[in-house]
Parts: structure tokens; sequence; C-alpha cells
């Protein structure tokens, strides 16, 4: 590959190095390094390793779930990262997904099909493209910021169709999905609730296959007229790109894979019921994206591990706080190549130290805060409760510090060091 | 379909919609002037106004009112509503401008594009309810009884409450205070000429700043009103009963033209309506579908809203 990098400092410094290195290493290698890591997640659950493992829930549950966070948020990407269109209401494609698989698949919903997991999960990911479609179709006109609020509408309107539609079972929900096919040899069936494993490895299977169409989309015209859409939809529109149209897809496709996430999730669970998807499910897949870094395929999955995996981890503080330590020390190692990759604009004495100084003391604190809540508020300081808390905070911090996700796409970095570079010259100002 | 419920009720309806959309309307100012002066949906205005129905409950339970006490005297209930309206409004008014301060101020300092402004918005927001999740719990909690409904008259067949007399006057009498105070003050004429054009304002010597944290404090006193209106109605309030209020709000918002002053309080009344005609006609369940469905109807037919959107032609 190569390629000019946009970002030049991207290139240098020790992580650079290694990945301009990476890059520029023949196929077959990548394919081997990548296969490799892949080996390596699959086998967690197996290895259980100490320091990650979590004390206080199942470790391949939380895996699990990591992955069907991780499948929504690529979807997500591809709506909010790739086509720069901000939907709040995500959790309504996962949930229509789901409860696609159970109203056609369970033996206990009124449509009485029974219809088996592999026949109902396409089924799943079409409804939910079709959802797609009839969301985007009166409101992608709109401007960016209804968009917003119609979307956050529209996850509450599945949620509350779901609760009052007496075919879908109520707040009961629908019980009895069908289960993915497959027998052990001793004749059991493969997925099931006595060993998840397996459902972990389909979806980082589904994860997998997902992010191989997704760089495919990215590097076709599609993805290339999304870009233009998320740069500048004014200029993309008068160079002769259909916004509109191409405005539509990236819903549909996001929706698809929010549709196959739920598909999964239901079989899981067994059962689906309103509950399951409450409108903070979309703020927790959005929060994902933009931890992750909005537009980076592998950033949303890294957003997404931050964003489920993290609190779990934490929720048994003894142990945590050697693990805590550790992530600041490593914290601290990654701010400071970061920093010192930086020449910084010349003539301006930069407080180069400031970020990750602040950074740094605001991990180190959090594992004490996290000890004293507890002891100060009863069970409302626990840290599943301060779950929405502490992604509420990130988010803030994150726009103003770091807009463009922990792992950016090179491109939106760019573009918003572009504007913040307008004021310094007061272009804009 | 309901329609003899609609039929014969239609009265009753239309008063009780009317004082639920006085609350929608009070809010919606909120999120138009601050529309009309940043361009930015205020995600977080919902939570202003829930900060506010805290606060009256707050201040009700150290004047000793709870949801046992027997109600206190006329002069007693006044004086005790007007000191609720005072510290709610100033409560909300204060949260805005930290949310202005810490979430909006260093993105216009960066010159963020708009959807890092949705997003940080969004982060106030859940860090507000989360925040009162964590100090005063997530059950629903209740207010004081102080407002008895005891009904006044009776207008085509409808009984009309003191509550609800009460509600429509206020939002009506805020309304045309903010109105007068936008259109004729010096600092109204700021916020006219930021919303006009911010930098050909700054440029004549109007502080930017102080006119966003201005409309902010306006917009949050509004929410303040609002929410002691609404701890009078519904007698409850819980962390997250923000979110539903502040999409009706927007919806209200934008039906009457965002960033139009009147087209708020026209929008938020016939949201009210609408979605008590609506619930009669269909089911009650579906409230709350209504509501979003006619935003989403209202958005395809007349994005620009029944009285158009410009926060200075509002006095035209």
């Amino acid at each position: 590959m190569t390629d000019t990098p946009v970002v030049p400092s991207s290139r240098t410094g020790a992580i650079g190095e290694w990945r301009a290195r990476f890059s520029a290493a023949p196929g077959w290698v990548k394919l081997l390094v990548a296969a490799a890591f892949v080996a390596l997640i699959a086998a967690l659950p197996v290895i259980d390793p100490p320091l990650l493992t979590t004390p206080e829930s199942a470790f391949v549950a939380v895996l699990f779930s990591v992955g069907i966070y991780a499948l929504c948020a690529i979807g997500l990407n591809i709506v909010v990262g790739m086509a720069g269109l901000l939907d709040l209401g995500y959790v309504g494609f996962f949930a229509t997904g789901a409860y696609t698989v159970a109203v056609f698949g369970s033996p206990k919903s009124e449509l009485g099909t029974g219809w088996p997991w592999l026949a109902c999960v396409p089924l799943a990911v079409a409804v939910s493209m079709l959802a797609g479609v009839l969301l985007g179709w009166p409101t992608l006109r709109l401007r960016g910021d209804y968009l917003a609020i119609v979307t956050l509408g529209f996850g509450e309107i599945v949620r509350l169709t779901a609760v009052n539609w007496g075919q879908l079972g109520n707040m009961a929900g629908i019980a009895q999905v069908p289960r993915p096919p497959g027998k052990r040899s001793d004749g059991s069936k493969l997925f099931s609730i006595i060993d998840v494993k397996p459902f972990f490895w389909l979806v980082l299977a589904a994860v997998l296959l997902v992010l191989v169409l997704v760089s495919n989309l990215e590097r076709s015209r599609v993805g290339r007229s999304w870009l233009a859409i998320r740069e500048d939809e004014d200029a993309a529109e008068l160079m002769g790109v259909p916004t509109f149209r191409f405005k539509l897809w990236a819903f549909a496709c996001g929706a698809a894979v929010g549709g196959l996430s739920g598909a999964i999730y239901a079989s899981y669970q067994q059962f689906v019921n309103p509950e399951s998807f409450p409108v903070q499910t979309s703020m927790m897949f959005l929060a994902a994206v933009l931890i992750g870094g909005a537009g980076n395929k592998y950033g949303v999955v890294l957003g997404a591990v931050i964003v489920y995996y993290t609190p779990e981890r934490l929720r048994s503080l003894d142990d945590s706080l050697v693990i805590t330590w550790y992530v600041v020390l490593v914290a601290a190692a990654a701010l400071w190549v970061w920093t010192n990759r930086r020449p910084g604009p010349a003539g301006r004495a930069r407080r180069w130290w400031l970020g990750p100084a602040v950074t740094v003391a605001v991990l180190a604190l959090l594992p004490v805060l996290l000890k004293e809540l507890p002891t100060w508020f009863g069970d409302r300081g626990k840290i599943d409760q301060l779950r929405f808390l502490m992604f509420g905070a990130a988010l803030i911090v994150m726009s103003v510090f770091r807009p463009q996700g922990l792992l950016p796409n090179r491109r939106r970095a760019t573009e918003l060091a572009d504007r913040a570079k307008e004021v310094e010259a007061g272009v804009n100002a | 379909m309901h329609w003899d419920t609609l039929v014969n009720q239609f009265g009753e309806l239309t008063v009780t919609g009317l004082a639920q959309g006085a609350i929608y309307a009070l809010v919606a100012l909120g999120y138009t002037l601050v529309y009309g002066v940043l361009r930015l949906i205020n995600f977080a205005h919902s939570e202003v106004f829930v900060v506010g129905t805290f606060a009256t409950i707050l201040t009700l339970r150290m004047v000793g009112i709870g949801p046992d006490e027997p109600i206190p005297g006329m002069l007693a209930v006044i004086g005790i509503v007007t000191l609720a309206l005072l510290i709610s409004a100033l409560a909300s008014a204060g949260t805005a401008v930290v949310v202005e301060r810490i979430a909006y101020r260093p993105l216009r300092r960066r010159n963020a594009p708009p959807l890092v402004f949705l997003i940080s918005a969004i982060g106030a927001s859940l860090l507000i309810q989360e925040l009162i999740a964590l100090f005063l719990g997530r059950d629903y909690e209740p207010v004081g009884n102080l407002v008895k409904p005891s009904v006044q008259f009776s207008i085509f067949g409808a009984d009309v409450t003191n509550r609800q007399i009460l509600m429509v006057a206020a939002a009506v009498l805020m309304m045309v205070g903010l109105d007068t105070f936008v259109g004729r003050t010096r600092l109204g004429r700021g916020i006219r000429a930021v919303s006009q054009n911010p930098d050909a304002a700054a440029l004549m010597g109007v502080n930017k700043d102080r006119v966003i944290a201005l409309t902010f404090v306006l917009g949050g006193l509004m929410a303040g009103v609002a929410a002691v209106l609404y701890d009078l109605n519904f007698g409850v309030t819980r962390f997250s009963a923000g979110f539903l209020i502040g999409l009706k709000a927007f919806t209200a918002a934008v039906l009457g033209g965002i960033g139009n002053l009147r087209g708020a309080l026209l929008g938020g009344l016939l949201l009210g309506l609408v979605e008590n005609w609506g619930s009669a006609l269909i089911g009650a369940q579906w409230r709350d579908v209504i509501a979003f469905v006619f935003l989403i109807a209202v958005l395809m037919v007349r994005p620009s809203g029944i009285l158009g959107e410009s926060l200075t032609k509002a006095r035209a």
C-alpha cells in the first residue's frame, strides 16, 4: 500500500512507525497477524485470563454482550461515522430485528409460523432494513438536527408499539425464541444456556463478516458518496451525488446490521420484551461509536469494548484497583508517545503536557472515587448505576478535547483540526 | 376508533389539553430561544426542566408541605407557590448557564461542527439526569398537594378548574413577558441582533457570549416556571421525567416554527390539544406515539412550522 498520509504526524513516533511498517507489509503477513489476533480473541473465554476476566458476571456472557454492542456500533457507524447523520434511535432497529425473529420463530407468537432461526435471520435483517427505509424516507430530507430528534422519537415509537400491541406480547414479550441449529458429539444442542461459548463465537463471526462487508462498502462508490455527504452535503449534491438516495442507503445498511445484532441477541436471550430496548441503549451505542472514533470501524469496536466491558470489569473493585492502575500507566505511556510526536505550531508555546496530565490524574483518581461513592450514596453509588453518568461526562469531555475519538478516522480528524485552525487564524471567529 | 368519546368529552378534552399544552409551551420557549440564537437543539434543556421540578419539591419540603399534609390557607398557598416559582426558576436558569459554560462554550471556541455540539448536548443531558439519580434516587418523588383542584366555571359543558386556569394563564403571561423583553429592551435587541447575524452583531459591539448566556438564562427561567406547574399538575416527578416533556416541547417548538417565540406558545397549546383528542380517539396508551407521529408529519408537511422560523420577526 503506497498512500501519502493526509496527516503527516500520524505516521511518526513509535506507534506510527509500527503502523507504517504494518501497512507496508505484504498481504499474507497482514492476514496472518489478523488471524492470530482473531484466534486470540476467540480463545478468550477458554483461557479466561485472570486480570481480564470479570469477577462478578460470567466472562463469556460479558464477551457475548460486547460482541452484540460491537455489531451495533459498526452498524451505527455507517450512519453516524461514515455518512455523518446523527441517529439517536438505533435501538429501534436492534429491537425490530429481535422481535422479527421472535414473531416468526417462536411457537408462542400468535403468528405461529415457528420458522427455524436460520430462516428468521435474513428476514430480521430485511425487516430492519425496511424499517430503516421507512424512517429515512420522510425524515432524511430534513436538516441534521431535526433528524436527530425524529430518530429519538422513532426509538421510542418502536418500544411503545412493543408495549402496547397485543400481538407482540405487551410487557411480557415473546418467549421461546428459536436458537441456531447444531448438535454436539453427544447429541445435545450446540447453542444452549449451559455453555454460552458458541454464542460468543457466533457473534464474533458476525462481527468479522460485517467488518469485511463494511470495508468493502467503504471503498465502493457508495462509501465515497457517504464520505462526500459527511464532509459537505451541498458540495456533494453539486458534484452530482444523489445525496438523498445515498443517505437512505446509509440508513438501510445501518439498520440491517442492527437487525442482525438483534436477531442474535434474541436467540441468546430466548425471549424478547420491551424492557430490553430502552432509549438509553441507543445512547450506549452512540457513546461506543463516538468514544471509539466515528468513521473508523476498528475504533468503534474498541468503543464497544470500552462502553460495555469496562463497567463490568470495574464491578468488583478489589482487584480492579490493580488493573486500573495498570490502565493508568498504559494510558500515561500512550499519551506521552502521542504528545511527543507533535512538533506544535511554531511561535506559540503549546501547553502540551496539560491534556495528558489531566487525563492521567482523572484516570488515577477514578478508582479511588469509585470505591468511595458506595459509602456515600449506598446502592446508588455502585458502578452499574454509574454507567450513564460516566458516559455522559465522557461524551462532553470527548466533544471538547478529542471529538475525533480514541482511534480516529484520519480524514475526519483532519477536518476537525482544520476547523479549529480556522479559529486560530481568525478566519471564522 | 372511539369517535363517540371524542365528541362527548370534547370540551373536557380541550380544557385539559390546553392546560398540558401550556407546560409544553413554556419548555418549548427554551428550545426556541437557544435555537434562534445558536442554531442548536439544546438537548439538555429537558434536564434543565427536571432540575426545576426537583427544586420545587425540595422547596415545598423545606416549608413543610409533604404529600400527606393538609392544604394550608389561601394566602399561604400563594406565598409558597411564589417562593417555589422563584427557587425553581433560579435553579433551572443556573443549570442552563452551567451547561452552556461547560458543554457548549468550549466548542464554540473551537469552531466545532454541529454534530459535535449535539453530542456534547446529549452528554450533558445524560450527565444531569444521572447526577439527579445519584443524589436523589431513581424513584418517583411525590409532590406536596398544594393547589386542590376546584371547579371555577363551566364552558361548553367542560369544567374548568383553578389549576388549569393557573397553568394557561402562567404560560400566556410568561410568553407575553418574554416577547416584550426580547422585542423592547436593550438586552432583547442584543438577542435579536445575534440571532440575525452573530458576526455583524459582534462587530457592532454586542457581547456575543453574554447574549448567549442570557438566552440560556431566559430559557431556564421559563423551564423553571413550567416545572412548578408540572409538579402541581401531575403531583410526581422523576429523574427521567424530562425525556418525554423535552421531546414534546421540542415538537411544539418545531410546530410553531422553531426560533419563533409566539410560535412556541401556539405549538405547545396545539400539541396538547392534538395529543388529548388523539388519545381519546385511539386509546390513551398511544398518547406518546401520537405526539411523535405528529412531529414527523409536521416536519414532512411544513418543516418551518406554522408561524415561520424567525426570532426577529416574532414582533413583526
